[in-house]
């Protein structure tokens, strides 16, 4: 997951952001803390006046009404303490949901361009468990955080008031346990680095044993993945040991540090009890001071420990807050088309920043309406990037590109949707009903409508013959259905719509030869005065279309009928050709 | 995360506890050094106590003895030493445990898999099983450092200060031991409360995480049809929804720690009144008091720490009772006590009878009888769901029969060894499987110490070679987890140049390909094809050519072979094959 580099300050940066409008309430979690923790520095206090005015003047009145003030103490301290959860919980699960949706709503103004570039999974990850860590470290921030050097400074003033020579002693105490701290959790964090790794190798060598099984066994490879996972388990055993032997060392030195200081406060404070400069209960006060403020160190340095995996988060939260989206939307865009169904792609060039080679260079496309239009070329040779530049997928890096008469960039986004169906190579559909999937693009479509697009995208059949037809389930990304089934569910899906262009991206690769042919049979009788681009790999798909656009490595190599292709290029010839002899030979 | 309670604790806890077994000694040795740990560490504000009645009675009398301050500081230095050296011993030896034991679950469950039949594998969700392998594991292994660590100590560090107490004051202990049920009160009711709060949390945090996702993933979807408001506007909801439960949660739960602090701070009042009382009727010193206090405030620390462990143990315990179910699965049936050699086979394949099904009331394969000789090629085709894998996995003994038998040479493979059965066949499926490891590697898979003059041989003949030299580390190229850097094409030709290196008498082919494009079909093809000469071989066949090509063609449908012959026969014989031929191949290009 530590992908990219750390980017530093993020975290600030993006609590400064987000905690702003919560002002009011931090300032009150403050408050709320500093009366707590001052409750709880007040009851050693007042047990020393119960030692030093009751006990050893043996003043029972005294030590009652002391310890009737001491329950009422306590009494705030939990009223108060509660109160800051209240707030803080308040707080930080706000910023929580505020992050989390700046995060979304970027994410929706990305183009497929910088969504491909940081992948759905990563951007779910960082939408979903990134912005959780920055909810807890704000969580922790506010309810430990704050009161760690409330509760540290509180002690030593306290400690101060007791006795200022004896508090010396902390001078010497608190540096050597936050030190020893450091050096241990130091130790760890390469450690800890290193056990992960482990375990991911670990975890990758199961996984593919479960993937591979069939190919581990029909090798006979058994001993031989044995053997590897043997020595991975071995090697995790090792490092992980190397993190608990020194987690071992924690307790042990806490346990010295904290109580040699109390052996340290009996001596010199026997001293100074002796010498008359200080009572015997300061010295209890003292001793319960000690162990606060060191208390407090060791929260200090465990929740230190929190913050690398918070600020990594962050930063992963502020990468897709400050990237920008490579598609912008124009200021005064056009919501009118003047000439409906018409494509023009003039010059138009597509390069990845930094990539050495374009993928598409210098293309022209045409298309109108009532005609077909097809796009054929091995794979990688910019067909498909092509057709995302028609919808705004992502925006040509040179060239032009019209869609109804307008340069796309600056028409509306939802004129340019409506007027484009689109049909991806890999449909997708949204856990929903049929339904609803096929009124995605048109929530006004009559059940009629949907019936029709059925039909013409040869899905009547099988969506009929399920108990609750129209109605069905669809589980997420369509997973309850065929591959087939689902291309044709989002043909329909576009057809619903009823757009002016149709886009076809490769779309009847799951369907076999007599459905596909059904299909497009269909197709052409209702999409008569509509305008089609085909993006294909089977010839006999696309052999029928009015043009015929032929791109090797992101160039336009030869335009024209099957026939006059057939003649003329080599290309179409030799693409042709190789499939004959795949199906025929 | 969300605590799993395991189904039955005792008995899980139990089967843990014996698997610990090897480890007797070392575990003799954490709790002897735990012990060490509190009988030495118990004793040292006793010896402050000592102290503070030593300075005490000085003030009052005839000044503080330091000479006996001195030894009794002493005797605490050494008990302070002792203790934290016991605790770092006890602390070492727990990892060494724990470590073990987590080695020896994920080396338990890799093995495992190896013996589990591969209808396991095919009738579980594939997660399913990768999660309990994995996170199950890992969550175990977490929860047992954390846990053994922790938890003998603080049961030890709990025993020892409650004696402690009841000798120096049994009527004060008895009123600080009241505090117990009512802080176990306090947080059940509070764990109760919050339980509802959160079980809301975790369902609208899985409903906010679907729709992230699907948004996300079909997120070209989304802006094609132009739906990012409404999409917004779903999160919206969901976000709120979720924040309100969150809050609700964390509060509500937020609260145990003060409500425990008050009840710590009302023992604390208690003590230091009865105590100065006691110190002011003389029936118990200072010094006594102090240590009193210090217990009561050890005694708090164990208690919240077995509290908080409460969840790690619980979901800890769940998930090492779903890598028990994993260990308890049914294993493969064994092999035979005295299994017939079977060396390389000429490749005379026989199927007699044979039947198959996964449960009685579905017969998957049914009385299906075939004969194969040497060196031919059998063509399967059929409907998705006819049967045409079953059949080969079958042959490859992934599964075994439940009637008639199969025989190789003659020879029944349930009478020989599955690996002599395997050894003698290679595969190629269309699922195309590639480890994290170089090219090089992945062709050599299937054989021990091979030359790299034969990987290049093989690769060679399978097409492989050509695009393996366009890599900028060609053979050295190390295929990713996802296998990106290759494409679907170049990953099959792979693995057929794995088959081909592992020179096997026979051959299993699943010709399905995934959208690759023509021209790296066509390399697929002829890369399968000398594969195939002069080996037995059974395929899966999508392709015209392979299926006119072959010696016999075996129609199937429904678990039953309806058609068998060449291409010229069956076409003649105008059924099943002849309607499937029009059906898929009838309207290819025209020449």
């Amino acid at each position: 997951m530590t992908d990219e580099p750390e980017r530093r300050g993020a975290l600030l940066r993006l609590l400064r952001t987000h905690l702003r409008p919560y002002r009011g309430s931090i300032a009150i979690v403050v408050l709320l803390q500093l009366a707590q923790t001052f409750a709880s520095l007040l009851l050693p206090a007042l047990n020393a006046d119960i030692i030093n005015n009751g006990v050893l003047e043996g003043d029972t009145d005294r030590i009652f009404s002391t310890s009737a003030v001491m329950l009422a103490v306590t009494l705030v301290q939990v009223v108060t303490a509660a109160a800051a959860i209240y707030f803080s919980a308040r707080t930080a699960m706000a910023v929580g949901r505020d992050v989390r949706a700046a995060v979304f709503e970027r994410v929706q103004t990305f183009s497929v361009r910088e969504l491909g570039e940081f992948g759905a999974p990563s951007l779910i990850t960082r939408t979903t468990n990134d912005v959780q860590q920055v909810q807890m470290i704000t969580m922790l921030a506010l309810a430990s955080m704050v009161t760690a050097p409330i509760m540290g400074v509180g002690g030593v003033i306290m400690a101060l008031g007791q006795d200022v020579p004896l508090s010396a002693l902390l001078i010497v105490v608190v540096p050597t346990l936050a030190v020893a701290m450091r050096l241990i959790l130091r130790g760890m964090g390469p450690l800890a680095g290193f056990v992960q790794q482990r375990i991911d190798r670990v975890n990758r060598m199961l996984r593919e044993q479960i993937t591979g099984i069939r190919v581990v066994r029909a090798f006979v490879r058994e001993d031989h993945e044995r053997e590897r996972f043997a020595d991975a388990n071995g090697e995790l055993m090792g490092v992980a040991l190397g993190v608990g032997k020194l987690m071992a060392l924690m307790l042990p030195v806490i346990l010295l540090v904290m109580e040699l200081s109390n052996a340290a406060v009996m001596w010199f404070g026997g001293l100074r009890v002796d010498a008359g400069a200080m009572q015997i209960g300061a010295l209890f006060a003292f001793l319960h001071y000690l162990m606060q403020i060191l208390m407090s160190t060791l929260m200090a340095t465990f929740m230190i420990l929190q913050l690398p995996r918070a600020r990594v988060s962050a930063g992963r939260v502020e990468k897709v807050l400050t990237t920008t989206t490579s598609v912008v939307v124009a200021e005064n865009p056009v919501t009118e088309l003047p000439r409906p169904g018409y494509v023009d792609v003039r010059g138009a060039g597509f390069r990845y920043p930094g990539a050495e080679q374009p993928v598409l260079h210098d293309v022209d496309l045409i298309a109108r309406p009532g005609q077909t239009t097809a796009v054929v070329g091995s794979t990688g040779s910019g067909k498909t990037t092509l057709l995302n530049l028609l919808p705004r997928l992502f925006d040509a890096t040179g060239g032009e590109v019209r869609v109804g008469g307008v340069d796309v960039r600056e028409l509306a986004p939802a004129t340019l949707s409506s007027e484009i169906g689109f049909i991806p190579q890999k449909p997708y559909l949204f856990s929903g009903t049929i339904a609803s999937n096929l009124r995605y693009g048109n929530p006004n479509a009559s059940d009629e409508d949907l019936w029709r697009a059925l039909e013409i995208a040869q899905a009547r059949d099988f969506v009929e013959a399920l108990p609750e037809r129209l109605d069905a389930p669809i589980g997420q990304g369509g997973s309850n259905v065929s591959g087939g089934q689902r291309q044709r569910l989002a043909i329909a899906r576009a057809l619903v719509a009823k757009p002016d262009i149709y886009l076809f991206d490769d779309s009847f690769s799951a369907l076999d030869n007599s459905t596909d042919a059904a299909l497009r049979a269909a197709l052409a009788k209702e999409l008569g005065g509509a305008t089609v681009i085909i993006v294909a790999q089977r010839i006999s798909t696309i052999r029928e279309a009015d043009r015929i656009v032929v791109l090797e490595a992101g160039r336009v190599v030869g335009t024209g009928t099957h026939a006059e292709l057939m003649t003329t290029n080599d290309t179409y010839r030799e693409i042709v050709l190789s499939q004959h002899t795949v199906e025929m030979a | 995360m969300k605590t799993e309670k395991p189904t039955d604790f005792a008995a899980t806890l139990s089967r843990l506890l014996r698997m610990m077994k090897p480890e007797r000694a070392l575990l003799a040795g954490v709790f002897a050094a735990g012990l060490g740990y509190v009988a030495t560490w118990v004793t040292v504000p006793l010896i402050f106590g000592r102290v503070t009645d030593l300075i005490f009675t000085g003030v009052r009398g005839t000044g503080i003895d330091f000479g006996a301050v001195g030894t009794s500081l002493a005797w605490a230095l050494a008990a302070i030493v002792g203790s934290s050296g016991f605790a770092w011993v006890q602390g070492r030896l727990t990892a060494v445990v724990a470590q073990r034991l987590a080695f020896r679950l994920r080396e338990r469950s890799a093995d495992k898999l190896n013996r589990l039949p591969l209808a396991y594998f095919d009738r579980s969700p594939r997660g399913e099983v990768l999660s309990r392998v994995t996170n199950d594991i890992d969550n175990v292994s977490e929860a047992l450092q954390q846990v053994l660590s922790r938890i003998t100590i603080s049961l030890l560090t709990l025993l020892g200060v409650v004696v402690m107490m009841f000798w120096l004051a049994p009527t004060m202990a008895l009123l600080a031991l009241i505090t117990i049920p009512v802080a176990i009160v306090i947080t059940r009711a509070i764990a109760k409360r919050a339980q509802p709060h959160f079980k809301k949390q975790w369902a609208t945090t899985g409903e906010l995480n679907g729709h992230i996702e699907e948004m996300y993933t079909g997120h070209a979807l989304v802006k094609l049809f132009g739906r990012q408001r409404e999409a917004v506007a779903t999160f919206a909801q969901h976000n709120e929804k979720l924040y309100k439960a969150a809050f609700r949660a964390q509060f509500v739960s937020g609260t145990t720690q003060p409500a425990m602090s008050f009840v710590g701070n009302l023992t604390y009042v208690m003590v230091a009144v009865v105590g100065g009382l006691r110190v002011a009727s003389g029936t118990m010193s200072l010094g006594d008091v102090q240590a009193f206090i210090q217990y009561v405030h050890e005694f708090n620390h164990p208690i919240t720490q077995l509290a908080a462990m409460t969840s790690i143990v619980q979901s800890g315990l769940a998930s090492v009772e779903r890598v028990f179910g994993l260990l308890d699965a049914e294993e493969q049936r064994p092999e035979p006590l005295s299994p017939i050699p079977l060396g390389t086979v000429r490749g005379r394949v026989a199927f007699e009878n044979v039947s198959f099904r996964y449960s009685p009331d579905k017969p998957l394969i049914e009385d299906l009888s075939l004969s194969v000789e040497p060196g031919q090629t059998v063509a399967i085709v059929g409907p998705t769901g006819a049967g045409k894998s079953t059949l080969v996995n079958l042959l490859m003994r992934f599964y075994e029969v439940s009637g008639g038998r199969i025989t190789l040479d003659g020879v029944d493979i349930a009478e020989a060894r599955r690996s002599q059965v395997r050894g003698n066949i290679g595969m190629v499926l269309q699922d195309t499987w590639l480890f994290g490891g170089t090219i090089a590697e992945n062709i050599a898979y299937g054989v021990d110490d091979v030359s790299r003059e034969r990987i290049v041989e093989a690769a060679r003949a399978t097409h492989v070679d050509r695009f393996v030299r366009t890599l900028p580390d060609g053979y050295e190229t190390v295929i990713d987890e996802e296998g990106s850097n290759v494409s679907a094409g170049e990953k099959q030709l792979i693995t057929i140049a794995r088959a081909f290196l592992a020179d096997p008498a026979m051959l299993v082919l699943d010709e399905a390909t995934s959208s690759v494009d023509t021209r790296t079909e066509l390399m697929l093809q002829q890369a399968m094809s000398s594969l195939r000469q002069g080996r037995t071989s059974f395929v899966i066949a999508h392709r015209l050519s392979t299926i006119r090509d072959a010696d016999v063609i075996l129609v199937m449908d429904s678990g039953r072979i309806v058609e068998q012959g060449s291409h010229a026969d069956l076409l003649a014989a105008d059924g099943h094959y002849a309607r499937l031929y029009a059906a898929q191949f009838a309207q290819p290009v025209a020449a």
